[in-house]
């Protein structure tokens, strides 16, 4: 993990007293709230429906099981007790004092978590793939041009007043689990034809009320040249961006309006400015920072398929959670081990404090003192020897961490929606939670299979409703809350973008849809289709037909 | 009927203004404005406290009497005078 240099901790202890300053001149008076708005939401502080709300960043998700007891020290400290993490690999805080964020913010520090950028129109957390490292598939591990673009873009000046906020994330792995094609910029490292390895550079994605899946603005970049290539991107943004229309001010808008061809021509012959100045990336460095991502001391194991399968043979719950929550590891010997935050009936990403200490002693147990935080909202644990798996399945199981759901119809990503968040138009969590306990037979959802459900509450899409299988849109008609639903939105390797089913639903006949929908795709596919191939093959029709026009559908089947 | 809704600076919590000009967490304990003239008047009022640096961002919202209790209009507004209507600890002051 990286760990802060001199100058990262002058840096931030700098901005933790600086910002302190400005909440006492704001108490006092002396600023008023327009003055003191963008003050508070470069340190991450918003003001929502019932409080402020603090959003605290996990850089590309890894987290230490030390700043995990932290953020449960906060929770409780100076929160009702739990903390949300957020698509951006992120934690919320949704019921914090003005009063109290200094201190917040100094406590972080403690432990190398900053709120910087965490809002604003800024270059915000840059995320990454949260199997970061630990994946077989994987070229290198993205976390250390992750911190390189950390260290390159926090509190620059020239990326501190963009025309909107920019959001950046990297893999490393040819299997996208970082959703890169829905973001300003994405980067893919691939190999090149001469077998070296660098990044695909992608621009332009986004979701919101205005989605586009990424364009490829170059196929292949070397590493070295990675600052100077985003530098260009941002600087032809920060020149051509729109700042007179907050709907058409992001990066996609550009680049979408002037077309891909020309966004690159602009970049490619700035960068001709630039690629071999200052910014061309030092080995020694990228060595340094490499130095903080080296793997740990594993120890000699092997694979043990046998004795893992004769536990599965005897007990069907640990092997139904062996089948959804257990990833491969690039090392002999040991498991990744996904978290689920999706009981059925809790909102999803929610966490007591109690739990987050609880999943911090169990991280130091059993997976080499580290988490990782992931864009669907639950959490991870990379680095688990096998031998150990089914101790830890039995320990989650106490904490209710271990529902058999990673990737299936219950593991929905939710935004906080109109029961905290200032911009919602309907509620998005009761949706979640009545999904969550319509589908708690762990057989059917393994006879299901691969399938994502992404929920927002208004047109902003924070949950992603885009790009889920089923996306989940609410709407406000005439003050009533109704959800619009989507179908074929993925946000992997092949991204792609929602169709819109029909008319909007009430609440209380959204499960029903969802199920026609789920039964609609058992009945059609062919076999070792997944829900988005049935749904590329036949196409929105038979769904449609089935959620609108049941008996009609019936009688044609 | 209309009330005043705002956050108050120091905790952001969702605030009422009452009879008196000062915010008070409950619903209950508000001022129930009738006319369009105590409206205005009350807004105005409020918008003082903004000077004062006591709230942020205060507005009008419509209340309707359901079986003796007041509850706002819209459910944003009955959101954010009793809810979250969701979490992980019971939060919720009463149905929304």
């Amino acid at each position: 993990m990286y760990r802060y240099d001199e100058f990262d901790h002058k840096l931030v202890a700098e901005r933790a007293r600086q910002f302190r300053r400005q909440v006492k001149r704001r108490l006092s008076g002396e600023l008023t709230e327009d003055q003191f708005k963008p003050l508070r939401l470069m340190n991450g502080l918003y003001m929502q429906l019932h409080a402020y709300m603090l959003r605290v960043n996990v850089p590309y998700g890894s987290l230490s099981s030390r700043q995990l007891r932290k953020f449960a020290h906060i929770a409780r400290t100076y929160d009702r007790d739990f903390g949300h993490f957020t698509t951006r690999q992120n934690i919320q805080y949704n019921w914090i004092k003005l009063e109290d964020v200094p201190d917040i913010l100094e406590e972080l520090a403690e432990v190398e978590v900053t709120a910087i950028q965490s809002s604003g129109n800024c270059v915000r957390n840059i995320t990454s793939d949260h199997y970061a490292g630990r994946a077989r598939d994987e070229l290198a591990d993205p976390r250390v041009y992750a911190e390189l673009l950390r260290q390159y873009t926090i509190l620059n000046p020239e990326f501190s007043y963009l025309p909107r906020k920019f959001k950046i994330a990297l893999t490393g792995s040819p299997r996208d689990r970082a959703a890169v094609a829905l973001h300003d910029i994405g980067l893919r490292m691939h190999r090149n034809e001469a077998g070296e390895t660098g990044f695909e550079v992608l621009v332009g994605g986004g979701q919101g009320r205005t989605p586009f899946i990424a364009h490829t603005i170059r196929e292949w970049l070397a590493p070295e040249h990675l600052l100077s290539y985003v530098e260009s991107i941002l600087r032809v943004y920060n020149m051509y961006g729109r700042r007179d229309n907050i709907h058409k001010a992001r990066i996609k808008i550009i680049v979408n309006q002037m077309g891909i061809d020309r966004y690159r021509e602009l970049v490619e012959a700035d960068w001709e400015q630039i690629r071999d100045s200052v910014l061309k990336v030092p080995q020694a460095e990228v060595d340094r920072i490499n130095a903080y991502f080296k793997p740990p001391e594993y120890e000699c194991l092997a694979d043990i398929p046998d004795e893992l399968n004769d536990v599965r043979a005897r007990i069907p719950e640990f092997d139904q959670w062996m089948s959804a929550n257990v990833a491969e590891h690039r090392v002999p010997g040991y498991s990744i081990v996904n978290v689920s935050l999706k009981a059925p009936g809790l909102p999803p990403g929610d966490m007591t404090a109690d739990t987050m200490d609880a999943v911090a002693d169990l991280a130091d147990r059993y997976s080499l003192d580290e988490i990782r935080v992931n864009h669907r909202q639950n959490l991870s644990f990379v680095d688990v020897r096998q031998l150990d798996l089914f101790t830890l399945w039995k320990e989650l199981k106490l904490l209710d961490l271990a529902t058999p759901n990673i990737q299936t119809v219950s593991d929905i990503i939710c935004c906080p929606g109109l029961d905290y968040c200032n911009l919602a138009n309907s509620r998005s969590i009761p949706i979640a939670q009545d999904l969550s306990r319509h589908f708690v037979d762990v057989d059917h959802l393994a006879l299901v299979g691969d399938f994502t459900i992404n929920i927002s509450g208004c047109m902003n899409a924070c949950g992603h409703h885009h790009v889920g299988n089923i996306g989940i849109l609410g709407v406000n008609k005439r003050g009533k809350e109704y959800f619009q639903l989507t179908l074929g939105g993925s946000s992997d390797e092949n991204a792609s973008l929602g169709d819109r089913l029909g008319r909007a639903l009430p609440q209380d006949e959204v499960p029903a849809a969802v199920e026609t929908i789920v039964d609609t795709y058992l009945a059609i596919r062919l076999d070792g289709e997944r829900f988005l191939d049935t749904y590329r093959r036949a196409g929105i029709a038979p769904f449609r037909e089935a959620v609108y026009n049941p008996v009609q559908a019936r009688a044609v089947a | 009927m209309q009330m005043i809704i705002a956050n108050r600076l120091t905790d952001g919590r969702v605030v009422f203004m009452d009879d008196a000009g000062d915010w008070v967490n409950e619903i209950a304990d508000g001022l129930l404005l009738v006319s369009r003239q105590d409206a205005d008047e009350s807004l105005a009022a409020a918008q003082q406290a903004v000077e004062e640096n006591r709230v942020v961002d205060p507005y009008l919202i419509d209340v309707a009497a359901d079986a003796g209790r007041r509850r706002p209009v819209l459910v944003r507004e009955r959101i954010r005078a009793f809810g979250p209507s969701v979490g992980l600890v019971p939060q919720s002051r009463g149905v929304i």
